[in-house]
């Protein structure tokens, strides 16, 4: 069940703008029919290089931020396809949250039903971030989702929106499917409303 | 008098089963469209669960996105392809749930089928584990991609909890040019307002130019939508849309139709009805557009020069130009006219239906395609297909050159054994243009399908407009 409630840990820096989710995992590892093992074809293209070893560029192979459960991201972030895989590939690899400036709607969508947690930032916050983790790789920041809080360790704090619903979900493990099924009277009636 | 309402406002309202305050609404799912890709997770949890599907009747699955569409067809090679549809014709046996499967005369990308049977209509709420679902809303539907874990929702209850989008109206007013089509109209669009211009949004599609739109035409831009950052595109249902259905498979008929057209024409956005935000177009001073770059926004008038990342102000948009001139192998101030390419595709569910064929063909009649081009032409479904053969369609891309393909969504997702090789060149009629999206290392134009045709004969990026 997704769950999540407060974590510390390092940023891994991914500073470019409209990252689609043809990047996050290219179509071609999605003939798979499970959820789980696609954390190895994250970022497939920009990862490796054509033999399959890994891109020394690339910042998912930069000794510096490994571990790091927070991807650091530019705006629009998960633009493109509904994929699903794009937040289980994410979270197979080992985040646990994508702070950008803005997300794609599906995306989200995708992430908050994975316990992937999507935190939009203003722009301003975003660059200071970007600049925090590239001047000290090991800054750990620190997220509340109780209060809807990001903090730094320079004292830096930020406040983050999210819809009541899924924050109360993701809070207390609530399964959302058990929560529309709990409507099934008013289905039945709904369903039955329309045929006449 | 109540307060005027949107086409989305009226559908949306129509299908709100429960609204808890501060929650998403449980909204009421008419159709639900179903593919081998997005689905086998969905099925998996139901069988974790023990759930039935809901309503199989409301339930219609295809297999599009990882078929092969070569003459060896309907033999799958790849073995993880070949699983993962014989998993979806298990689990619809098991469920019983509808399949237009392999050897199904009716089989098709699923944004073709659905408004082609007929079973797309207005006023419906209809979702796909696809982005592109967004297409039906053409008919005058809420139409809108999912995650696999809400497909899962869905088959289970029927219902899918959504936060009320915005709504923003997109006007589009003029005739528009010999040469230029609405292929034209969605790209000059995201090109103008951004990828994300559209987050958070439903648009409406209104104006002159709409309305003198075919049905297949207005598919092609309520397709595009999501490129654009929303998550539906509608356009309210006319004449047009009745003629379009009248007939169908899964159309109503004799007295349910008359009551069913009575119903649609009160769909239509009420005059005064006000929406979150307003764009708009004039199409009448549009040229084919053609994209540049690796995203459906960097885009341009197809005689125009790609643009320079120095003239840019924003920084992260500077960087992105700059990766993706270096990805696509394009330097700034150049023209792509004259642009040489290997390979030209015409398909995908923004531009592989009769229509879309039919304009390809006309150019390529008694013309030859250019030696060492590849040009795949692919149909939309099986059932585009025998009505591009009966034409004879089939025979003039043939013996022009081009190879005549089964159905699917082919190189427009590259995980069905076409796709481009590395560094190759595509004029494309599909709608990502993204790094890899038809083939790591592929650099994909987007365009119409009768910029990609004048491409197929000269080898080039070409002004259609020269060939007509």
């Amino acid at each position: 069940m997704a769950h999540f409630t407060t974590l510390v840990s390092r940023l891994l820096p991914l500073p470019v703008d409209n990252v689609d989710t043809d990047q996050i995992i290219p179509a071609r590892f999605l003939k798979t029919t499970s959820k789980t093992g696609l954390g190895a074809a994250l970022f497939a293209d920009w990862r490796y290089l054509p033999d399959g070893a890994p891109r020394p560029d690339f910042v998912l192979n930069d000794a510096r931020y490994q571990g790091a459960q927070i991807l650091l991201a530019g705006a629009n972030f998960g633009c493109g396809s509904s994929r699903e895989h794009a937040p289980w590939a994410l979270i197979d690899y080992g985040f646990r949250a994508v702070i950008s400036s803005s997300f794609a709607d599906i995306f989200r969508n995708n992430s908050l039903k994975n316990g992937l947690l999507p935190i939009e930032l203003d722009t301003q916050t975003l660059a200071h971030l970007f600049e925090l983790c590239a001047s000290q790789p090991d800054v750990e920041a620190t997220i509340d989702l109780a209060s809807q809080t990001v903090w730094l360790p320079d004292g830096t704090q930020a406040w983050f929106p999210i819809d009541a619903f899924s924050k109360k979900c993701l809070l207390e493990g609530i399964d959302e499917l058990g929560y529309i099924m709990r409507f099934e009277a008013e289905i039945a009636a709904f369903e039955k409303d329309m045929v006449e | 008098m109540s307060r005027p309402q949107t086409l989305f406002e009226k559908i949306w309202q129509a299908h709100q089963v429960v609204q808890e305050p501060g929650f998403p609404a449980v909204l009421y799912i008419d159709l639900h469209l179903v593919h081998e890709v997005t689905s086998p997770q969905a099925f998996d949890g139901l069988r974790k669960r023990q759930l039935r599907v809901r309503r199989p009747d409301r339930t219609v699955a295809t297999a599009d996105h990882s078929t092969p569409t070569h003459d060896g067809f309907p033999v799958v090679m790849d073995v993880m392809a070949a699983q993962q549809i014989r998993q979806l014709e298990q689990n619809c046996q098991e469920f019983g749930i509808r399949l237009y499967g392999m050897d199904s005369p009716q089989r098709g990308i699923v944004h073709v089928i659905g408004p082609e049977l007929g079973l797309t209509q207005p006023g419906m709420t209809i979702v796909c584990g696809d982005s592109h679902t967004a297409t039906h809303g053409a008919l005058g539907a809420l139409a809108f991609g999912i995650g696999t874990s809400e497909v899962e929702h869905v088959l289970a209850t029927q219902c899918l909890l959504q936060h009320k989008p915005k709504t923003c109206e997109v006007r589009i007013e003029g005739r528009l040019a010999p040469g230029v089509s609405a292929k034209d109209i969605i790209l000059a669009l995201i090109a103008q307002n951004g990828v994300g211009a559209g987050v958070g949004y439903v648009f409406e599609y209104t104006g002159s130019t709409i309305r003198s739109l075919s049905m297949e035409e207005r598919m092609t831009i309520c397709n595009m939508s999501i490129e654009g950052g929303a998550r539906a595109g509608m356009v309210a249902p006319d004449e047009t849309t009745f003629e379009y259905l009248a007939g169908r498979q899964f159309a109503p008929r004799g007295k349910a139709w008359e009551k069913a057209v009575e119903r649609w024409r009160r769909l239509p956005s009420d005059d005064g009805a006000m929406y979150d935000k307003r764009i708009s177009l004039d199409a009448s001073n549009l040229e084919p557009m053609i994209t540049y770059g690796t995203n459906p926004a960097m885009g341009m008038p197809i005689s125009a020069r790609v643009p320079d990342p120095d003239r840019l102000t924003d920084a992260g948009e500077r960087a992105a130009l700059v990766k993706a001139l270096e990805y696509m192998g394009l330097q700034p101030g150049q023209p792509l006219l004259d642009h040489p390419i290997q390979t030209v595709f015409i398909g995908s569910c923004t531009n592989s239906r009769l229509s879309d064929l039919r304009a390809a063909a006309a150019l390529f009649k008694g013309r030859k395609v250019a030696p060492g081009v590849r040009v795949l032409v692919v149909p939309g479904s099986q059932g585009v297909k025998r009505q591009a053969e009966a034409e004879g369609l089939d025979r003039i891309f043939r013996e022009a050159g081009a190879e005549w393909r089964q159905s699917g969504c082919s190189m427009c997702i590259a995980m069905n054994g076409d796709k481009l090789d590395p560094g190759q060149y595509a004029v494309s009629t599909s709608n990502r243009n993204f790094e890899g999206r038809q083939g790591k290392g592929g650099r994909t134009f987007l365009a119409s399908p009768l910029t990609a045709a004048a491409a197929a004969l000269t080898g080039k990026i070409t002004d259609v407009r020269q060939m007509l």
